[in-house]
């Protein structure tokens, strides 16, 4: 079979070519397709029956026709070479350099669709990573070997923020190496010079590998990226045992790329026309991040998604947050009220912050400080859309502190500038100064120790100030 | 042997497959991956497969095993980490390495290990399936019982005690169709119910520990609870808590679907933590399938079945478990995508039609029971299904359908979330079915004002609502005083009784005796602010009331402690309050 060519497509249907007179071809192979005038395509066999396959094609159709096409089958799933040599290259979809580097040579050839981290082998993540922006990691604290998504909407500073992130990022007092992998799926060429440039002015560039599908190039291969970025990702983390932060971005038009497909192979269609099989197909790129017992490396992730029409509840969003540990949520308000980052923290959440804060990991105020902060601000929230009704007048006294907490929080906490570091110490000690307008009494959330040995100094100066 | 023709995702269809009968594990391909008969027409049988079909291709064999899709049962059970067909992934680790590779096997039971068996039956007795016949301390908290299979019964001509290893012959039953041997393990197909003598109504509560849960919303033990929720509720946090603190003997937690990370936790916590009745680790009373998201989709479908069957077992032998199933709502998309490869007409939101009936069998296999054996013996399944409904919006068939069947409904609300007020737990759209079936219990055991005082802080809880409708409107400075005083105590019921921490080392277990106690605090705080404010007292005033810490700090107290305290803190507050109370009435 293999090194047959076959001519006999009876059908082209979108991304789809119906192969006929195949006998035995294996499901998920890889075949490579030459058009009429030369050029090749690669594809994926997406279902096979006997005498005939179904075959989805990475890259366009255009100028492909029934009969003059040939199809081969390689006999083997996809896979990709992977090596060290690939840190500080840009790549597309496909894996194949785009800058004017030469071709990876030699490396390990692996599957891109890696096999399930077995849940056994898995290691509770639980090292803090400080990344300088006090929403992340005040609020909702990011730990090595977690997937942290940034839920954003288009005009959004999302890119902003992730780049931030890979530049401060560090795990306090270990000097490890380190390298971002980058994917970016159906962006615009100025989203990508944005990150090429970032990386080049930071020097970050030598530690990081880009994969790049700009929205000009073909959907499908969009399908694949992630998952060779995640592949190549493994190797770097668990064989050249460094550790891994992957971004990709953005997800809404992985998904896109995903309902295509399956409108394509006329599937019954599940929430707004994506597959059914969206939140599966979903948890493979997003469960490949994690650490593992006695290896020194891990996976990092942050995807970026752009909510459509900033609805949360979009299947986009909502598959992705059951799936992720958390969510950071970006907010149109707060981007207009000029704060950047725009994170608002209520829909925000990290489920592991647990085990990467208190004492000996950041400060064993940290859990009460985050809790009391939180609640002090949403009650905060909805006296200002109260007042909005009701006249700040008719706000009690005690009110109208909570109402200036929320106020100052925004401004002082929330905002920093682009390139402002935070330590973790700077931002619980300010989180302590914006509680200290508050009562005593309403202190609920904190251990009366901490309020003592960190909260009543704030207020002591305040009282002299 | 059956040929490949086609293959789908997951769906493999096969020619020529020897005897195939529904449901039959079969083996497919070289690579032997496991996968299980769901259709059959004309010759052709269609196969799901337990595991991922890249490479498979038209031509490849398929070999029927001739067995439904079974659990192994038998002591060893406890303390493993499963996948949705009972691979135990310890094992697989060994022998694959950190990822999960395909066609592996490896027998559920440790073979090797021996057990100590004593047997409690005598040569010569009458035995029917059912009976227990002998006990292997299985861990230290818990008796195996060995049982005699179902489906046997006869006299018993053989039985031995010493140390044996599951594949052993232990002894043997004399039948009517011949001598049956009898081993420590048996095999049970899991989509078969376990069947039971009959099921009595439930009369006791589950303890959690979780007072917005005994206290407001209690499960019987036997009972079914629905726990649907937005990403970010807790859903997770709370079956966490609830598999780390109910009072069953045995807890069985189905990941479903969801996150590899979750079960790591509990991989992690579970063995260090100590059940607050025996002193001893969780993990020596849990048995753990684990399916994540990224791991097959068919054996997800199954891990439900796997997990059932398990607990079962166990109630027969007299125990009372607890079932955690996280989440549902995975397991019935297994089904759709299933349903969807064998292109079956879709119902609600692709759904197959049969989403309820499948649902409604589940949740059936829960129950307050009277063994099936000819010695009495009562067990019970309490099944906590957590469902995670698309957007938070549980008008989706999943949750209509697992509400339709389950009886008691813990709501968790997305904004109370977002202001960290956990468990996120909705006090207005909740409710237990149980609530009156047990009251007499807690009326009984914890004290005898138990439902009045519930009744009272509902009732606060429910005011508080109207009023907020009204401060939306006119603000919080236009209302009387009286109802000041009620949005007070129904902020100090929300926020120090029904907010409960589940990472604080006191907070996480709140006794029944303390739930009480504490409840009954408030209200009676509640009490006198209310008679205060009547005889004139300020609000603004009693807001300032030192005494209000007393109630503030109840959550730090230890259990033990907390009968002092409390009774200290009423006098206190009693002291405060009687001048003022008595101040406005200057008669005596």
């Amino acid at each position: 079979m293999i090194n047959v060519n076959y001519r006999s497509i009876s059908q082209i249907n979108g991304p789809l070519l119906f192969v006929e007179g195949i006998e035995n071809a294996a499901y998920n192979e890889i075949v490579e397709i030459t058009m009429e005038n030369g050029e090749t395509r690669t594809g994926q066999v997406l279902e096979s029956r006997k005498g005939i396959a179904i075959v989805q094609v990475f890259g366009p159709t255009l100028g492909m026709n029934t009969t003059g096409t040939r199809v081969k089958f390689t006999g083997s799933t996809a896979r990709v070479s992977v090596s060290s040599q690939m840190l500080g290259r840009v790549f597309n979809g496909l894996a194949q350099p785009t800058d004017d580097g030469p071709g990876i040579i030699g490396g390990e050839k692996i599957e891109i669709v890696g096999d399930a981290i077995n849940p056994y082998s898995r290691e509770e993540p639980s090292e803090f990573i400080e990344t300088g922006v006090s929403t992340i990691d005040g609020m909702n604290t990011l730990v090595r070997g977690q997937k942290l998504p940034i839920f954003s909407g288009s005009g959004l500073p999302h890119n902003q923020l992730a780049a931030q992130i890979a530049r401060q990022a560090k795990v306090k007092g270990k000097d490890e190496s380190f390298a971002v992998i980058f994917g970016a799926m159906g962006i615009t060429s100025e989203e990508a010079n944005y990150f090429i440039n970032e990386f080049r002015s930071t020097g970050a560039i030598s530690r990081s590998v880009l994969f790049l599908n700009l929205s000009s190039d073909p959907s499908m291969e969009r399908i694949i990226l992630p998952r060779i970025a995640l592949s190549t990702a493994e190797y770097l983390a668990y064989t050249e045992k460094m550790h891994i932060l992957v971004i990709l971005t953005d997800m809404t038009n992985y998904c896109e790329a995903l309902r295509e497909i399956s409108s394509a192979r006329e599937e019954v269609p599940g929430r707004r026309g994506y597959p059914g099989y969206m939140y599966t197909d979903l948890s493979t790129i997003y469960e490949r991040a994690g650490k593992i017992k006695g290896k020194s490396g891990s996976i990092t992730q942050i995807p970026i998604l752009t909510m459509p029409g900033d609805d949360i509840t979009h299947p986009i969003p909502d598959l992705t947050g059951y799936i992720t540990e958390g969510q950071i949520v970006l907010s149109r308000d707060l981007l207009r009220g000029g704060i950047y980052p725009p994170v608002n923290v209520l829909p925000s959440l990290s489920r592991l912050m647990n085990q990467g804060i208190g004492a000996g990991r950041t400060r064993e105020d940290h859990r009460g400080l985050a809790d009391q902060i939180y609640s002090a601000y949403a009650n905060g929230r909805d006296l200002r859309s109260l007042s909005a009704i009701v006249g700040e007048e008719a706000l009690s006294k005690n009110d109208k502190t909570y109402l200036k907490f929320a106020t100052d929080y925004e401004k002082r906490y929330v905002n920093q500038a682009l390139d402002e570091d935070r330590s973790i110490e700077e931002t619980l000690d300010l989180g302590w100064e914006l509680l200290s307008i508050l009562p005593e009494s309403d202190m609920k959330r904190v251990k009366r120790e901490h309020v003592a040995k960190y909260g009543k100094r704030r207020k002591e100066e305040d009282a002299v100030s | 042997m059956g040929i490949i023709v086609k293959v789908s995702g997951p769906v493999v269809v096969a020619k020529d497959v020897e005897n195939a009968k529904m449901y039959d594990v079969v083996r497919v391909s070289d690579l032997g991956l496991v996968g299980e008969i769901i259709k059959l027409s004309s010759g052709d049988t269609t196969i799901q497969v337990y595991e991922d079909t890249s490479g498979i291709r038209p031509g490849d064999k398929v070999e029927n095993t001739g067995r439904p899709l079974s659990v192994e049962l038998g002591p060893g059970l406890l303390k493993s980490i499963y996948d949705g067909i009972q691979r135990p992934l310890n094992i697989i680790r060994e022998k694959s390495g950190d990822f999960i590779r395909r066609g592996l096997t490896a027998p559920p039971l440790d073979t090797k290990k021996e057990w100590e068996f004593r047997p409690t039956a005598r040569v010569g007795d009458r035995v029917s399936q059912g009976d227990v016949v002998g006990e292997v301390q299985e861990t230290d908290l818990i008796n195996h019982k060995i049982m005699i299979p179902l489906g046997i019964s006869g006299q018993l001509e053989k039985l031995e005690s010493g140390k044996f290893t599951i594949e052993d012959v232990i002894g043997s039953v004399k039948t009517d169709k011949g001598s049956v041997k009898l081993y420590m393990r048996q095999y049970w197909p899991v989509r078969n119910i376990r069947p039971v003598k009959r099921k009595l109504p439930p009369s006791e509560p589950l303890v959690t520990g979780q007072r917005v849960i005994d206290t407001f919303f209690p499960v019987a033990k036997g009972g079914t609870v629905a726990v649907p929720g937005p990403f970010g509720s807790g859903k997770t946090v709370v079956q966490h808590q609830l598999s780390k603190w109910a009072d069953s003997d045995i807890v069985v937690y189905v990941g479903c679907g969801e996150r590899g990370n979750e079960m790591t936790e509990i991989l992690t916590t579970f063995p260090e933590l100590l059940d607050p009745r025996s002193g001893k680790p969780l993990m020596e009373r849990t048995v753990l399938i684990a399916n994540t998201s990224n791991m097959p989709v068919a054996a997800r479908e199954a891990s439900i079945y796997t997990g059932i069957s398990i607990a079962e077992y166990y109630r027969d032998m007299g125990y009372n478990i607890a079932l955690m199933a996280d989440s549902t709502s995975r397991w019935a998309e297994a089904l759709r995508e299933i349903s969807g490869r064998l292109e079956e007409m879709p119902g609600e939101e692709g759904y197959p039609a049969y989403l309820g009936r499948k649902v409604s069998e589940f949740y059936e296999r829960s129950g307050n029971c009277v063994i099936r054996s000819s010695q009495e013996r009562l067990g019970s399944i309490t099944i906590v299904g957590a469902v995670s409904p698309a957007g938070g919006d549980i008008s989706e068939p999943v949750s209509q359908n697992t509400l339709r069947v389950t009886r008691v409904f813990w709501a968790l609300d997305a904004s109370l979330a977002s202001r960290r007020h956990f468990p996120s737990i909705n006090w207005l759209n909740s409710y237990s079915l149980y609530r009156n079936d047990l009251s007499p219990w807690f009326n009984k055991n914890v004290s005898a004002g138990w439902s009045d005082t519930y009744a009272e802080a509902m009732s606060i809880l429910q005011k508080e609502a109207e009023l907020q409708e009204i401060v939306q409107l006119v603000g919080y400075d236009a209302l009387p005083e009286i109802e000041k005083a009620t949005l007070d105590t129904a902020r100090l019921i929300r926020e120090d009784f029904l907010q409960q921490s589940a990472f604080d080392e006191i907070d996480t277990y709140c006794s029944l005796g303390k739930q009480g106690m504490m409840l009954s605090m408030i209200t009676s705080f509640g009490e006198w602010q209310t008679h205060a404010v009547e005889k004139g007292t300020l609000m603004a005033q009693i807001q300032g009331l030192k005494v209000r810490e007393r109630i503030s700090r109840m959550k730090e107290i230890k259990d033990q402690d907390f009968k002092q305290y409390y009774e200290d803190s009423i006098k206190e507050i009693e002291t405060v309050f009687r001048p003022l109370v008595a101040g406005g009435v200057k008669s005596d």
